[in-house]
């Protein structure tokens, strides 16, 4: 797997490499796509496990991730990689890698709806996955209260106070415990 | 593509030279049919909506959201702990996979060591859920050709295998027994015996409904050759599980990444050659009967004494620090994962559920359903074993 | 700025002239052809008492519950099928179409995309027709009480007879719910439908509140 990430780096620009918790490099939102094609057809990573997004608002961005897996090696790489993350109702953009994988075309209709972030070229990207007629802000954003939604929209039966554990396990279930933590 | 013959020629649409036809609602060829949510033959709360000439299928789409409850937001509005009654909701057959991930992950992520014994126990609950959840599944494959009986004595077996579920952790369906540095409980005393008693039930099941299903000429006329995955399609679409290795390619987590205890067993994941809706049942069945091997193997091996949990920090002040895991298990289905991103607080920063039926319901089944008949459908996906709320989550 | 696409279904909507496979040409529109459009009726009860005594008796006795999964409570549907739990002898069968059901029973939470297929089954059932809800995210969101997509409380949407609460609950407490619904039909009390018709306006302002692309009559059947 060294061996794999110093091909790499020769390549390509990696501003982090962690191998801490598996193996996961970051590297440049141009270069992302390359570099994905090139861990498929040269490095043998054929088994596109996801792709995902992390939504880091306090720095303003978009973290997104492409894991992938060898099988031959029998081992997973993420490919990181950071994008602006934009104001709705802006959309973030990104390069679609659906050429490379047909699932990654799910994965990316789901991203730009639950995230907003757009993958111009993807097919049915603006075809809706998941919700049917949503007009707020993409679910997934931080920004985006589900809790608040929820009580103006569904009718919330009344009775639940809170939903800290930890003042609720204080007064009722666990008085020491709650004490000793607290 | 099609053969009509010259009588009627013009109540079916042109075909190109490259084997294509247009699809034009509007000529009143094509018939446009949703198949689901509200369908006997269809895998949980999902849809197709399919186009239809005549009785086969030229194009299909698949529809999931039916049952999105936005988990990947919840958990992030919830701290570790409070997480677990969630997670095992993600996929409701079988809960454990998701429990053992997610602690799994968040034991990487903290640096817990999990006591041998809680290993092994876990090994065990594992591999009940994948009984059981076989155990389904054979009944709705076997329904899916007509056939419900088969459907009764298995779902009897998977009675017995929950009620040892229930004397083990209280919970028939969810069990929440998977908690970070090791399980809830001990063993009950006589469980093994009891969980022999059990799985003999099972196998004499199992014996019945090999001779009942597997021999029987209708479900061989209708499953041998029909709805065939390519061995190139696995690594291209993603497939992985029971899926994959009905293609002849031996992917199996339990064997290529080891994990709990399953290092220490010994097994081979089953292959089949023909890759079509038999090989796929055949493999799974074999599988099941697999299993039930496993769970005699680990009661064999199950320490006696030996802690059942590490020790843990307060779980309600409990934080992890920051990273970012993917850790994944060999459920019925497929690969599990789960991609975990933590930023130092009692919260996480998000979770990514990996299901294997996101690529198998979604990609996967839009092409493999195209030219196949209606009649097809119901059994091709229960053979895919899909299950919509681990594509939306 | 591309945004979601979610106006292209509804050409199949609108009215349109079709050519039928035999060269006819023929016109359709979706909206009148493919629904009755009248408003339901609250049912009188026969004058009769012993008369609509042996009615309630008849209906009590033949539970035909829609199978449709709705939530993840349709998973203990399948062991009341089944041997250890026998169903059947309370007279309680599957049926795979709304139109010859009476029961319907939502499993668990509703997401707003299932709600709307739920309003849509609920209507083209016959009447006399109840409606059992599992689980406890049916009372009051249970599990997902804060989350975006699940209702909290199913009966601002449609009504309710008996609500079993448990996540999930056991098959017994599904027979015992069978059970406590035959009483209350026997007893003329399960009053559901009625209510429906009495409150329609609200149960439909409830409706449109959450489900954003109503493409179908009020009440269609």
């Amino acid at each position: 797997m060294e061996k794999v990430i110093e091909n790499v780096q020769k390549k390509f620009s990696l501003s982090e490499v962690t191998s801490a918790h598996g193996y996961f490099i970051t590297c440049e939102k141009k270069d992302a796509v390359s570099l994905v094609t090139y861990l498929k057809n040269v490095e043998g990573f054929k088994h596109l496990v996801l792709i995902t997004a992390v939504d880091w608002i306090k720095d303003n961005k978009f973290q997104l991730t492409y894991l992938l897996n060898n099988p031959q090696m029998k081992k997973e790489l993420g490919v990181r990689t950071y994008i602006e993350r934009s104001v709705w109702p802006e959309e973030s953009v990104m390069d679609s890698a659906h050429h490379l994988w047909p699932a990654a075309k799910t994965y990316q209709r789901e991203l730009h709806e639950m995230f907003g972030i757009d993958f111009p070229d993807s097919p049915e990207v603006n075809e809706p996955l998941i919700l049917e007629y949503w007009d707020d802000i993409p679910p997934y954003r931080k920004d985006f209260d589900t809790k608040q939604y929820s009580e103006d929209t569904y009718f919330p039966r009344e009775g639940r106070e809170t939903d800290d554990p930890a003042t609720y396990m204080k007064e009722m279930l666990y008085p020491f415990e709650g004490e000793k933590n607290v | 593509m099609f053969d009509y013959g010259e009588k009627n020629r013009e109540l079916f649409p042109e075909t190109k030279s490259d084997g294509t036809v247009d699809i034009d609602l509007s000529s009143g060829k094509f018939t446009k049919l949703w198949h689901g949510p509200n369908h006997p033959g269809i895998t949980g709360n999902m849809s197709l909506e399919l186009t239809l000439l005549g009785d086969e299928i030229m194009e299909s789409k698949t529809h999931v959201g039916y049952l999105h409850r936005g988990f990947e937001k919840l958990m992030e509005r919830r701290r570790f702990i409070n997480n677990f009654p969630l997670v095992c909701r993600v996929c409701v057959p079988e809960p454990d996979f998701n429990e053992y991930c997610y602690a799994a992950a968040l034991e990487e992520l903290a640096g817990i060591e999990v006591p041998e014994k809680a290993q092994w126990i876990r090994t065990l609950i594992l591999e009940m859920a994948r009984l059981q959840s076989y155990l389904m599944w054979i009944g709705g494959q076997a329904g899916s050709f007509g056939m419900g009986m088969v459907g009764q004595w298995t779902l009897w077996a998977r009675d017995r295998v929950l009620q040892m579920f229930e004397e083990l952790t209280g919970g028939r369906i969810y069990h929440i027994f998977i908690l970070p540095g090791g399980v809830r409980n001990n063993l009950t005393e006589g469980f093994k015996g009891r969980m022999l008693e059990t799985l003999a039930d099972v196998n004499s099941i199992l014996d019945d409904v090999e001779r009942v299903l597997f021999n029987n000429a209708v479900f061989k006329k209708r499953a041998v050759g029909i709805a065939v995955i390519h061995p190139e399609w696995v690594d291209e679409y993603g497939i992985t599980g029971p899926n994959a290795r009905a293609a002849g390619i031996p992917k199996d987590v339990r064997k290529d990444n080891p994990y709990v205890k399953y290092g220490e067993l010994d097994f081979e994941p089953v292959t089949g050659t023909d890759s079509d809706i038999y090989t796929r049942a055949r493999v799974r069945f074999d599988d099941c009967r697999m299993t039930t091997g496993l769970i005699r193997q680990i009661l064999d091996r199950i320490p006696e004494k030996g802690e059942f949990k590490a020790k843990m920090p307060s779980m309600l002040h409990w934080k992890i620090p920051a990273g970012e895991t993917y850790k994944k298990a060999e459920c019925t289905r497929g690969e599990y994962g789960y991609y975990i991103v933590t930023d130092g607080s009692g919260y996480p920063a998000r979770v990514n559920v990996r299901g294997p039926s996101y690529t198998h319901a979604v990609t996967l089944a839009e092409k493999m359903l195209v030219n196949t008949n209606l009649a097809d459908v119901a059994g091709t996906l229960v053979s895919l074993h899909t299950y919509p709320p681990e594509v939306e989550r | 700025m591309a945004k979601m696409n979610y106006g292209k279904r509804k050409a199949d909507l609108e009215r349109r002239s079709v050519t039928g496979p035999d060269g006819e040409v023929f016109e359709v529109d979706p909206m009148k052809n493919y629904f009755c459009e009248a408003p339901p009726k609250v049912y009188k009860p026969s004058p009769l008492t012993p008369l609509e005594k042996f009615y309630n008796w008849c209906r009590a006795e033949s539970i035909y519950i829609l199978g449709f999964g709705t939530g993840c409570g349709a998973i203990e549907m399948r062991p009341l099928m089944s041997p250890m739990y026998d169903a059947y002898r309370y007279g309680v069968h599957w049926r795979p179409t709304p139109r010859q059901s009476t029961v319907f029973v939502i499993g668990g939470y509703a997401s707003v995309k299932t709600i709307k297929r739920i309003i849509r089954s609920y209507e083209q059932m016959p009447g006399p027709k109840y409606v059992l809800a599992v689980c406890s995210c049916t009372i009051n969101g249970g599990m997902y009480w804060d989350s975006y997509n699940t209702i909290n409380r199913l009966d601002h949407y449609i009504p309710v007879d008996v609500y079993v609460t448990g996540c999930m609950p056991r098959p017994e407490a599904l027979l015992d719910s069978v059970e406590t619904l035959k009483k209350r039909i026997k007893e003329g009390r399960a009053e559901g439908q009625n209510k429906y018709a009495e409150n329609f306006e609200w149960y439909k302002a409830n409706q449109k509140q959450i489900i954003k692309d109503w493409d179908m009559p009020d009440y269609n059947w």
